[in-house]
């Protein structure tokens, strides 16, 4: 494990994007503490005040302070977007281990259902999903864990098949062992190490679509600080303050490119003969 | 290619779509909006809501609903707008056209970025070109479209004021100026894509430089530009194909998003207005129709590919 910590540190990407993630998740646990001001807090001398001594990256449509709310907002974004890709790894990972242990007839029955279900843009799915159970925060995470379930089905199902024709499997299945205990006791444990790059890169993805539901008006709702209701909201004043959208856009960028280059990271360390 | 695989290829289109209608039927089911109330108001009398239920068939068992719904959806009729009280078909119809034109231009403009930037990466790579384009490709797929779209807004509608900033313009009305409410969304849209598919076209001509054909290419003399056009291109763009059908399901997304902040009436704008209004029959419609475009357009993307690829042989 610490071996694969140095190997991830030593890549460029892993180096830069666990950096950016350690900040992140400080943001995220400390935000509230360290921000400046309260993010709720309304002003109305101060709308549309520019960066400056006051607020260092200048006050919203109602006089809030955009650092403030930036930095509270990391909490309503951040943990929701990875709580999503872990519940929809999860559901993905046991039905794809559980087709690839079973093969044949099941395999194919259950793998053309996933591929049908993926044919539905993850966006749309994530769309419908959410007006059917009512916007908000946890519908949205919801509604993009399930969305994001039969990808996962996917890439777990070619992993474990390499798994499935390995020898341990087949001593427990000459063992006599249960179907439950094979597939999580003995299939997914080792099924878990290129699923966590796939993971990681989704949770970027997950971050991009929290923050496009909420900018759609269907995830956090207002006065939340989210990043995406924050893009949303500023919207319309974006003649007079373009900071108030750029903040909160940059964030979510940040966050998003700090995914990828861990995701990337981690795929150079657990392969090092790859060079690319 | 065999018609056996074809025939196999169509099958599951058809079962896809199948599915695909279930699940959109199932979600839309669920939503909390008695169709009854919505068309009648709150104050209609018990007497009138009962009647057009059963006229609606909501008291039908939900299989029976499906079906007829199902069965009028493959004849073209998806009902009527519980909004507008319009058709819903001609109205998706004339959307879908719209959103069409806006993915049809942004392919082609990735193409014709994504596939010149990748070669090029791919023959300085670990130059300095190389690591600026890996760079960039990084920072366009990390960005939602709504923070692209906004950002392109700010600087090329607002500082630069070289565009216009929403709203949409029929082609046959003002040829220049529907193109010109064009180049934002279309802009947008690509930008996803083209970090994509440069970074694909990227790694894929690295792996065919690196060939023994290509080797032997050059060693029996040809031109340097004869080997790269003649050899590296073709073989380096086949993979990509499989990409960019790929690509198509983020690009649907994206033109959701896309059409809703630049205002373009097209297949995306409508389905986040039924949803707002919890029009059914309008997002049952919309979801289907880009459901089933996306079917198509992978399945047309495989058939390609084996057409392209004689060295695969399907059975």
């Amino acid at each position: 494990m610490t071996d694969l910590l140095r190997r991830l540190l030593r890549t460029p990407q892993g180096a830069i994007g666990s950096a950016l993630l350690v900040l992140l998740a400080l943001l995220c646990l400390l935000g509230p503490e360290l921000a400046p001001r309260d993010p709720e807090a309304i002003d109305f001398l101060g709308r549309f005040r520019p960066p400056g001594a006051q607020n260092w990256l200048g006050a919203d449509q109602l006089g809030r302070d955009v650092l403030s709310r930036l930095m509270t907002g990391a909490r309503s974004t951040i943990p929701l977007a990875l709580l999503a890709t872990l519940l929809g790894t999860l559901a993905g990972a046991v039905i794809g281990t559980l087709s690839a242990y079973l093969g044949g007839r099941w395999d194919e029955a259950i793998m053309r259902n996933v591929d049908a279900v993926m044919a539905i843009p993850g966006l749309l799915l994530a769309l419908l999903l959410v007006s059917s159970l009512g916007k908000g925060s946890l519908n949205a995470t919801l509604a993009i864990a399930i969305a994001f379930t039969p990808g996962m089905a996917r890439v777990t199902r070619s992993v474990a098949l390499n798994v499935r024709a390995q020898d341990y499997v087949k001593a427990a299945l000459a063992r006599g062992e249960r179907a439950s205990f094979i597939v999580l006791r003995e299939m997914l444990p080792n099924v878990v190490g290129p699923v966590v790059v796939e993971t990681t890169i989704r949770v970027a993805f997950a971050v991009m679509l929290f923050a496009t539901l909420s900018f759609l008006g269907l995830g956090a709702q207002p006065p939340a600080p989210e990043w995406g209701l924050m893009v949303a909201e500023a919207r319309r004043f974006v003649h007079q303050a373009p900071w108030i959208i750029l903040a909160p856009a940059l964030a979510i960028g940040v966050t998003a490119i700090a995914f990828n280059l861990l995701g990337d990271g981690l795929r150079d360390a657990l392969n090092p003969r790859d060079e690319r | 290619m065999s018609t056996g695989w074809l025939l196999r290829r169509l099958f599951l289109v058809a079962y896809t779509v199948l599915v695909v209608s279930v699940l959109v039927f199932a979600i839309t089911q669920v939503l909390p909006a008695d169709a009854a109330v919505t068309l009648l108001g709150e104050n209609a009398t018990p007497e009138a809501l009962a009647a057009v239920r059963d006229r609606l068939g909501l008291n039908d068992p939900i299989w029976l609903q499906y079906w007829h719904w199902l069965t009028a959806a493959l004849t073209g009729d998806f009902g009527h707008s519980m909004r507008t009280g319009q058709p819903v078909a001609p109205m998706m119809l004339t959307a879908l056209s719209r959103s069409l034109l806006l993915a049809l231009l942004s392919i082609l403009l990735m193409l014709a970025v994504a596939v010149p930037l990748g070669l090029w990466a791919a023959l300085r790579q670990g130059k300095a070109a190389d690591l600026v384009t890996g760079f960039i490709s990084y920072i366009g797929v990390s960005l939602p479209e709504f923070v692209t779209a906004t950002l392109l807004l700010i600087v090329l509608a607002d500082w630069l004021q070289w565009l216009p900033a929403t709203g949409y313009v029929p082609p046959g009305e003002d040829f220049w100026d529907s193109m010109a409410h064009l180049v934002l969304p279309v802009l947008t849209v690509s930008v996803i894509m083209v970090a994509h598919v440069s970074r694909m076209v990227r790694s894929e001509t690295i792996d065919v430089l690196h060939s023994d054909y290509i080797r032997a290419a050059r060693l029996k003399g040809l031109a340097p530009r004869s080997v790269l056009l003649r050899h590296v291109l073709r073989n380096a763009l086949l993979p990509v194909i499989t990409i960019v059908a790929l690509d198509v399901g983020y690009l649907l997304g994206g033109i959701i998003v896309v059409e809703e902040i630049f205002a373009l009436p097209g297949i995306g704008r409508q389905l986040i207005v039924a949803i707002t209004a919890r029009d059914l029959p309008a997002i049952q419609a919309g979801a289907l129709v880009m459901a089933v475009t996306y079917a198509v357009a992978s399945t047309l993307a495989d058939i390609a590919y084996a057409l392209l690829d004689r060295r695969i042989r399907y059975d």
